[in-house]
C-alpha cells in the first residue's frame, strides 16, 4: 500500500495551498491604497485641471464663488431656514471652532495654545462684510488661515455663514430682540460670561 | 504459527484510534482560538506610523472626528485627513517640534504621509462608514475610546462573528444621532426601552443576509 502515502502528502500540501489568503487583499485598489504603477504611488487620481465633471459646470457664480462679477453677494443665493442654522450650528462647531471659539470670538482652543490672528466675527467691520466674502475665504482660506474648500460642501458654508451671522446677532441683542414669551426664562445675573452652550 | 501481535495490541490499537481523534480535536481547537483570537487580529497591537500622532491628545481638545475624517457620513470611507489639515493649526502651532517634522516634509515635497493601517475587513466585506454613522451607531462601538489612545490601535477583533453580533440585535448598540460622535457615551435612559425606539425611529433592519457585507 503505497498510494496512502501519497495521498496523506497530496492532502497536505492541498491544505497548505489552501490556506492562502488572496481573497483578503484582491488586485482592485481599495480607498487610498498605494500604487506601484502610477511614479508618485497614488491609486486615486487627480482629474487633470481644468475637468469638469458632468453635470458639475459651476456657473452659479454667486452659489459657488460667493460673487457677482466683481462684487460680492451680499445675500444667501440659498434660502435659509431653521434647519439651515441648525446644520450651520454643526458644522460651525466642528471646522471653524477649534480657532475661532465656540462663540465667534476668536478665542477657539488652538488659539489659547498660541495660534494667532483669528479674527472676531463680532467686529463691527465683519458684521458689514458681505456674506460671498465670507465664502471666499472659507473656500480658498486668508492670511494664516488654510482653506477649507476641499472640506466643506458649498452649502455647508453657505450654513456655517448664516450661523456666523446668527451668532453676530446672539451678541449684539437686546432684550427687546427676545421674543415676549421666552422673555421670562433669562437670567439677569449670567451677565456676559452666562452664555453657555 | 507464532502470533505475529501480543495479545495487548488489541488495546493498544483502541486507545490509539481514541488519541488520535482526541489530538485532532484539540489541535483544530488551538487552531481556531489563535485564528479567532484577539492576538491574531492584532486588536490591541500599536503598529509603526510616519508620525506619533496622538488621537487622545486631539480628541481631548475638543477636535470633532469630523474636522479630519471628513467625509464620514458622506461615504464608505470615512477619509484620512491630507497633510494640508494638520497644517491647518500647525503651520502655527508647535511648528519646530520634531515630531512634526514627518508633517512639514510632507507638506515641503508635496508626497503624502503614508499611514499604517490600523483598522480594516478583508477585500471581500463590504463597509461603508455613512450608513452605520447615519443610522445611529457610534464612532465607539467598532473603535473604542479612541479618546484614550495616545498612538492608535485596533479596538475590536472585526470578525464576522463581531459585525454578526450588532446586526442581529441592533437594539444593544443604537445610540441617538447627536450622541454617534461621543466618547464614553452613557445612555440617559435604560438601553432595554431606548434602543427598541430609536431601531423604530430611525427605521434600522436586522441585515443579516449574506449578502449584506459580501456583495
Amino acid at each position: 500500500m503505497r498510494a496512502a502515502p501519497l495521498a496523506a502528502v497530496s492532502l497536505a500540501c492541498l491544505a497548505a495551498v489552501g490556506c492562502r489568503q488572496t481573497m483578503d487583499t484582491d488586485p482592485k485598489y481599495e480607498a487610498m491604497e498605494p500604487s506601484s504603477f502610477f511614479s508618485d504611488g497614488r491609486s486615486a487620481r487627480a482629474p487633470v485641471a481644468g475637468t469638469v465633471a458632468r453635470g458639475e459646470l459651476k456657473l452659479d457664480t454667486a452659489y459657488y464663488e460667493g460673487r457677482n462679477g466683481d462684487s460680492f453677494v451680499d445675500t444667501f443665493p440659498a434660502p435659509v431656514t431653521k434647519a439651515t442654522l441648525l446644520r450651520g450650528r454643526q458644522r460651525y462647531d466642528i471646522f471653524c471652532s477649534p480657532c475661532h471659539g465656540l462663540l465667534g470670538d476668536g478665542n477657539g482652543v488652538v488659539v489659547q495654545r498660541g495660534l494667532r490672528g483669528p479674527v472676531n466675527f463680532h467686529e463691527d467691520r465683519l458684521k458689514r462684510t458681505p456674506v460671498g466674502y465670507y465664502f471666499q475665504v472659507i473656500t480658498n482660506g486668508r492670511g494664516g488661515m488654510y482653506p477649507y474648500g476641499y472640506r466643506i460642501p458649498p452649502d455647508d458654508r453657505w450654513a456655517i455663514i448664516a450661523y456666523i451671522r446668527a451668532l453676530q446677532l446672539s451678541q449684539d441683542a437686546t432684550l427687546n430682540d427676545v421674543p415676549p414669551a421666552a422673555r421670562p426664562g433669562l437670567n439677569a445675573s449670567h451677565g456676559e460670561s452666562g452664555v453657555e452652550r | 504459527m507464532a502470533q505475529v501481535f501480543h495479545r495487548a495490541a488489541n488495546t493498544v490499537a483502541r486507545a490509539s484510534i481514541a488519541g488520535l481523534i482526541l489530538l485532532l480535536v484539540l489541535a483544530s481547537g488551538l487552531l481556531w482560538v489563535f485564528f479567532r483570537g484577539a492576538y491574531t487580529q492584532s486588536v490591541e497591537v500599536i503598529k509603526d506610523q510616519p508620525a506619533q500622532f496622538s488621537h487622545k491628545h486631539h480628541v481631548n481638545l475638543g477636535i470633532d472626528c469630523r474636522y479630519c475624517h471628513t467625509t464620514v457620513e458622506t461615504s464608505a470611507f470615512a477619509g484620512l485627513p491630507p497633510t494640508e489639515t494638520c497644517m491647518s493649526c500647525h503651520s502655527q502651532i508647535w511648528t519646530h517640534a520634531d515630531m512634526l517634522e514627518p508633517v512639514r516634509a510632507s507638506l515641503a515635497e508635496n508626497r503624502p504621509l503614508q499611514w499604517t493601517r490600523v483598522n480594516w475587513v478583508p477585500d471581500y466585506v463590504y463597509f461603508n462608514h455613512s450608513i452605520h454613522i447615519n443610522k445611529g451607531i457610534g464612532c465607539e462601538s467598532c473603535h473604542g475610546r479612541v479618546d484614550r489612545m495616545p498612538l492608535v490601535w485596533r479596538a475590536k477583533t472585526l470578525l464576522m462573528e463581531f459585525c454578526l453580533e450588532c446586526h442581529r440585535n441592533p437594539e444593544k448598540h443604537i445610540r441617538p444621532r447627536e450622541e454617534v460622535f461621543t466618547m464614553g457615551y452613557q445612555p440617559k435612559q435604560s438601553q432595554s426601552t431606548l434602543g427598541p425606539k430609536l431601531v423604530a425611529e430611525y427605521q434600522v433592519r436586522k441585515l443579516t443576509d449574506c449578502y449584506t457585507c459580501h456583495r
